[in-house]
């Protein structure tokens, strides 16, 4: 099972569909990570609307692959989160700490667009810097 | 008394226990927070059972009165057991890599968590009751 990963001018957009195991998880970080360097997108949305459950491994996983995706310089929005599954995490007393996440895909887009057009903290203080220079 | 037994020894395993246990839930009226919880605790406990045993068995077990409904998981394995159970009890503490949320963090989604655990010998069961007037909703 191999989740589709799609390019779209700047930005790389997939959607998880299927109930995971564990490795079917690891797979898909590593494919996603992959072709974020391939592409060099600046973006990264990543849909979670069809998942019914995300327990602590899964919680992790898309943890991680937000942070890897970032460490590669692109921006990333989880979007589409079940009310319940918001629920279950919160009450697990795992959260989905320090990625941006949006209502729907919609408003995933609108987000992720958002962040790209922005300026990253490094190139206003570059900028900053040259100015006084 | 409705009893369906799943054998834990493979990853997919764990995902055909938590759908099992997330559709027992649902046709027994519980509300789909609830299905999310006992799912999700279903999760964490199988794949603790895949982790630290190497394989195991989930039975899933209906236990209803005239006035409730209740839905009981038992996982159990042969492995080498649990240490120290409050440790392991304790958020943030894992043997594995993992982030430590997996035993105090399923305890929180259901109403009744017994843990007994030597080496050769580890059962875990939880249950989640509803009354039988109402039926809880997400949101």
């Amino acid at each position: 099972m191999k989740i589709p990963i799609l390019k779209l001018k700047d930005l790389l957009l997939t959607s998880i569909q299927e109930d995971l195991t564990d490795n079917d998880a690891i797979v898909f970080q590593k494919d996603l990570i992959e072709k974020v360097n391939r592409t060099g997108v600046k973006g990264v949305v990543i849909d979670i609307t069809a998942m019914d459950m995300i327990d602590s491994f899964l919680a992790r996983v898309i943890n991680e692959t937000a942070n890897m995706v970032r460490l590669q310089g692109a921006d990333v929005v989880v979007c589409g989160m079940q009310p319940c599954v918001a629920l279950t995490l919160v009450e697990m007393g795992r959260e989905l700490i320090g990625v941006e996440s949006a209502l729907n895909l919609e408003q995933g887009m609108e987000k992720i667009q958002a962040l790209v057009a922005s300026p990253s903290d490094t190139d206003s203080f570059e900028k900053e810097s040259n100015g006084r220079g | 008394m409705d009893e369906t037994k799943i054998p834990i020894k493979a990853e997919n395993d764990v995902v055909i226990a938590r759908g099992t246990g997330r559709r027992m839930a649902r046709d027994l009226g519980f509300g789909t927070a609830d299905q999310t919880r006992l799912a999700t605790a279903i999760s964490e406990l199988t794949r603790n059972v895949l982790r630290y045993a190497g394989e195991g068995v989930c039975t899933i077990t209906e236990k209803s009165n005239d006035d409730s409904v209740t839905i009981n998981v038992l996982v159990e394995d042969h492995g080498p057991g649990i240490e120290d159970i409050d440790k392991a009890m304790t958020d943030g503490f894992t043997t594995s890599g993992g982030l430590g949320a997996g035993l105090p963090g399923t305890k929180r989604l259901v109403h009744e968590f017994n843990i007994e655990s030597r080496p050769g010998a580890t059962r875990i069961s939880i249950a989640l009751t509803r009354p039988k007037t109402s039926e809880h909703t997400c949101t």
